[in-house]
C-alpha cells in the first residue's frame, strides 16, 4: 500500500469528520444505540472504505472483494455512516437506524443490507467467521481452473471487550495453527466496556504477548492516526507466514470532548440537545474554528 | 402390512441388516463430495467416531480439523459459507448443537448460510457413555431456530440419503444421528425427500370396517429416528389385537409435513409419537402443537420425559425409558382407548 500524501490525508480525515457527524445524527435520530465505540473507530473505518479496502459500492457482491467483518456488532452505526458515504446508500437512509422496517438494524443483519458480510452482536463470533473466509479463501483459486490462489485479504474489527469471549481465543488460535495470512484483525483497544474499564472488569493485557503466543504478528498504532493506520495494514499484507492483528489504541467518544474516554457513553444515544452540542463540537473540530461558517 | 410403495427391506422383522445411522452420514458425504466441490467437513476432534473419516481421507485438502473448539467449529463454518462452501460440522449433539447454540442461531441461522450441523451419539442408545454424551434435547434446540431445517434419519441408509439432500438444501440443516447400530430396513429405493412424511406401514382396511360408522380401533404412530423400527413391531403386535396402526416416518422434525400428518391423524383419530428424545420440544411437542391447532386428537407420547439419561447397554435404556416396542403398544392402546 503506497503512503499517502497529505492531501489524502486531510481528505481521510475529513471524511472521519463527515462519518462522526452522521453517527450523532442517526444516534439521536434512533434515540438508542452506542456512542462511544462509533466514534472511537470512526478513523479506522474511513481509512478501511475510502483506501484499504478493495470494493465496489456499487457491486457489494463482487467475488473479488475483500471482506470486512464486523466482529462487535453494536459499533455497526461508524458501518452504516461509512458505507453510507462511500455509496453503498443514500446518507439520508442512515436516519432510518433501529427503525421498523429499516435496513439498517441495530445490530447488522447480512441479508437486509448488501455489503455487511455477517451478521453480528453478540460477541466473539467475528473471528471466527473472518477465519473461516480466510481459509475458504485460500481453498478457492481466484479464477476456477487457474489454480491462481485468490488475493482477497479479510479484515475483522472487533472489540476488545470481546477478548473476555472463549470463542475468540478458539479462533485466534486456529487462525495461527492455519497461518492464515490472508487475515487482518483489527482491535479497538479503547479499554472500555459495558460495565467499566476492562482491565477492571476482566484484564486482557498483555494483548500483545497472548496473540504473539497464539502465532500472530502484532502491530500496534494510534487508532486515530489514520497514516499509522493505513501502513500498518499495508505492512500486514506483507507478512507471508502469519495472520496480523492491529492493535489500535483509541479513545471511546473520539471528537467530542466531554465523553471522551467516558465507558458511560458505551451503551447510550445522545439526546436531542446533546446531539445538537455535539454536532456544533465536531463541526468546530472542538472549538478550534470559532464558526461553523468559517 | 408394510407399505409397498415404502419398498422397505425384505427381512425386517427376522433378521435385518445393523448399521448405526452415522455411517449412512459417512457414505453419503463423500458421495455428495464427489458431485460437488463446494462441499467441505470440518471436525472438532471425532472424526473417526462421527464418521467424517472416510471424506478425511479422501479429500484431505477439503477437510479442517477444529480440535476440542465447538463453537469455533459453528462460527469458521459460517465464514466458509459466506464465502461460497458448503460446510459439514461435525461432532457429538450434546457439544454441536450443544455448547455452540447461540453462534449456530446468530451466525448460521439468521445469517442464513449453508451449514450442515452434523449432531451424532444422539439419544440414550449411546449407552455407557452416560447422560453427559446422551442428546436428548438437540432436536428441541434446533427446531425453535428459524431458516434451520432438522432431519431425523430412521436408519443407515436414510442418513445417507438425508446427508446427500442436506447437500443441496440451500439454508441450515441439523442432521441428527445415532451412535448404536440399529436395523436398517428402508432400501436404495424407499423415498426421500426433506419434508415429506413417509407412511411405512399400512393396516388393510377390511370391508367392515368400511362399512361401519362406528369408531376404528385405529392408532397413527408419528416415529422419528431408528425407533421407527420399534414402531413397526409394536404395529404389527397391534394388528393381532384388531388395532390398526398407520406407521409413518417423520424423519423431517421441521418442516413438518402438516397436510399428511393432519390428515392421518384424522383418520385414525388416535396418534402416538415416537422418538429418542425429550417429549417436550421434540416431534411428540411439534405433533401436538400441529394437532391442538388443525384436529384436536388424543395423543400419547414415547419419549424422554423430563429426565436424563445413564450409563447402561442400550436395549438395558432404551427399555428403561419405555421406548421398547411393548411401550408403544401399550401406549398405542392408551391412545384407542381415549378417543371419543
Amino acid at each position: 500500500m503506497e503512503a499517502l500524501t497529505d492531501t489524502e490525508v486531510k481528505q481521510l480525515e475529513s471524511r472521519a469528520g463527515a462519518i462522526r457527524e452522521t453517527i450523532v445524527e442517526m444516534l439521536v435520530a434512533a434515540g438508542s444505540g452506542h456512542t462511544a465505540g462509533p466514534l472511537g473507530m470512526a478513523d479506522i473505518f474511513a481509512a478501511l472504505y475510502f483506501r484499504v479496502l478493495k470494493h465496489d459500492p456499487k457491486n457489494p457482491e463482487w467475488p473479488e472483494r475483500d471482506r470486512l467483518v464486523l466482529s462487535n456488532g453494536h459499533i455497526i452505526p461508524v458501518r452504516y455512516a461509512a458505507m453510507a458515504h462511500a455509496g453503498y446508500f443514500p446518507v439520508e437512509e442512515c436516519l432510518t437506524l433501529r427503525k421498523f422496517g429499516s435496513r439498517l438494524q441495530g445490530h447488522p443483519e447480512r441479508e437486509r443490507l448488501p455489503g455487511l458480510e455477517t451478521t453480528s452482536g453478540p460477541l466473539g463470533s467475528g473471528l471466527s467467521q473472518a477465519s473461516g473466509m480466510a481459509y475458504a479463501a485460500r481453498m478457492t483459486s481466484s479464477a476456477p481452473g487457474t489454480g491462481e490462489l485468490s488475493d482477497v485479504r479479510i479484515y475483522c474489527a472487533m472489540s476488545d471487550g470481546e477478548h473476555d469471549a472463549g470463542n475468540t481465543w478458539e479462533a485466534a488460535m486456529f487462525a495461527g495453527a492455519n497461518r492464515l495470512s490472508n487475515l487482518t484483525g483489527i482491535i479497538d483497544r479503547n479499554n472500555i466496556q459495558i460495565d467499566g474499564y476492562t482491565e477492571n472488569i476482566m484484564p486482557l493485557e498483555s494483548l500483545r504477548h497472548k496473540y504473539e503466543a497464539f502465532g500472530w504478528h502484532v502491530l500496534e498504532v494510534d487508532g486515530h492516526d489514520i497514516p499509522q493506520f493505513v501502513q500498518a495494514c499495508g505492512e500486514a499484507e506483507a507478512i507471508y507466514e502469519k495472520p496480523v492483528v492491529i492493535i489500535a489504541h483509541t479513545i471511546p467518544g473520539k471528537g467530542i470532548r466531554e465523553i471522551e474516554r467516558d465507558y458511560r457513553w458505551h451503551g447510550k444515544p445522545p439526546s436531542p440537545e446533546e446531539g445538537k452540542k455535539f454536532l456544533h463540537e465536531l463541526r468546530t473540530l472542538q472549538g478550534k474554528i470559532v464558526s461553523e461558517h468559517q | 402390512m408394510i407399505e409397498p410403495s415404502a419398498k422397505l427391506a425384505e427381512n425386517i422383522f427376522d433378521s435385518p441388516a445393523q448399521a448405526p445411522t452415522r455411517n449412512g452420514f459417512g457414505d453419503g458425504l463423500v458421495e455428495a463430495a464427489e458431485g460437488d466441490d463446494r462441499i467441505v467437513a470440518l471436525c472438532a476432534d471425532l472424526t473417526e467416531s462421527t464418521r467424517m473419516e472416510a471424506f478425511a481421507k479422501k479429500y484431505p485438502e477439503r477437510f479442517v480439523e477444529m480440535g476440542v473448539a465447538e463453537q469455533n467449529l459453528a462460527t469458521v463454518a459460517s465464514g466458509m459459507a459466506a464465502y461460497g462452501k458448503i460446510p459439514f460440522i461435525a461432532s457429538y449433539a450434546t457439544f454441536s448443537p450443544g455448547r455452540n447454540w447461540e453462534q449456530i442461531r446468530t451466525t448460521i441461522s439468521l445469517n442464513n448460510v449453508p451449514v450442515v450441523i452434523v449432531g451424532s451419539h444422539a439419544g440414550v442408545s449411546v449407552g455407557p457413555d452416560g447422560a453427559t454424551h446422551q442428546a436428548l434435547e438437540d432436536m428441541a434446540l434446533m427446531r425453535v431456530q428459524p431458516n434451520m431445517t432438522v432431519i431425523s434419519p430412521c436408519d443407515s441408509e436414510e442418513a445417507r440419503k438425508a446427508t446427500l439432500a442436506a447437500a443441496k438444501c440451500p439454508g441450515p440443516v441439523y442432521l441428527r444421528l445415532a451412535r448404536e447400530k440399529t436395523p436398517v430396513f428402508t432400501t436404495r429405493e424407499t423415498p426421500f425427500t426433506i419434508g415429506k412424511a413417509e407412511i411405512f406401514w399400512r393396516a388393510p382396511a377390511s370391508e367392515q370396517q368400511k362399512a361401519s360408522s362406528e369408531p376404528k380401533n385405529s392408532v397413527a404412530i408419528f416415529a422419528t429416528g431408528p425407533l421407527l423400527h420399534n414402531a413397526l413391531l409394536s404395529a404389527r403386535e397391534l394388528e393381532k389385537e384388531s388395532i390398526a396402526a398407520t406407521v409413518v416416518n417423520v424423519h423431517t422434525i421441521k418442516p413438518l409435513d402438516e397436510d399428511r400428518i393432519v390428515r392421518i391423524a384424522r383418520e385414525a383419530g388416535a396418534v402416538v409419537t415416537v422418538e429418542e428424545h425429550q417429549v417436550a420440544g421434540g416431534l411428540g411437542g411439534a405433533i401436538a402443537e400441529l394437532l391442538a391447532r388443525e384436529s384436536p386428537t388424543p395423543i400419547e407420547f414415547i419419549g424422554v420425559h423430563d429426565q436424563f439419561g445413564q450409563s447402561g447397554k442400550p436395549e438395558e435404556l432404551i427399555a428403561h425409558y419405555h421406548l421398547d416396542a411393548p411401550s408403544i403398544t401399550e401406549a398405542a392402546k392408551k391412545a384407542v382407548g381415549r378417543r371419543n
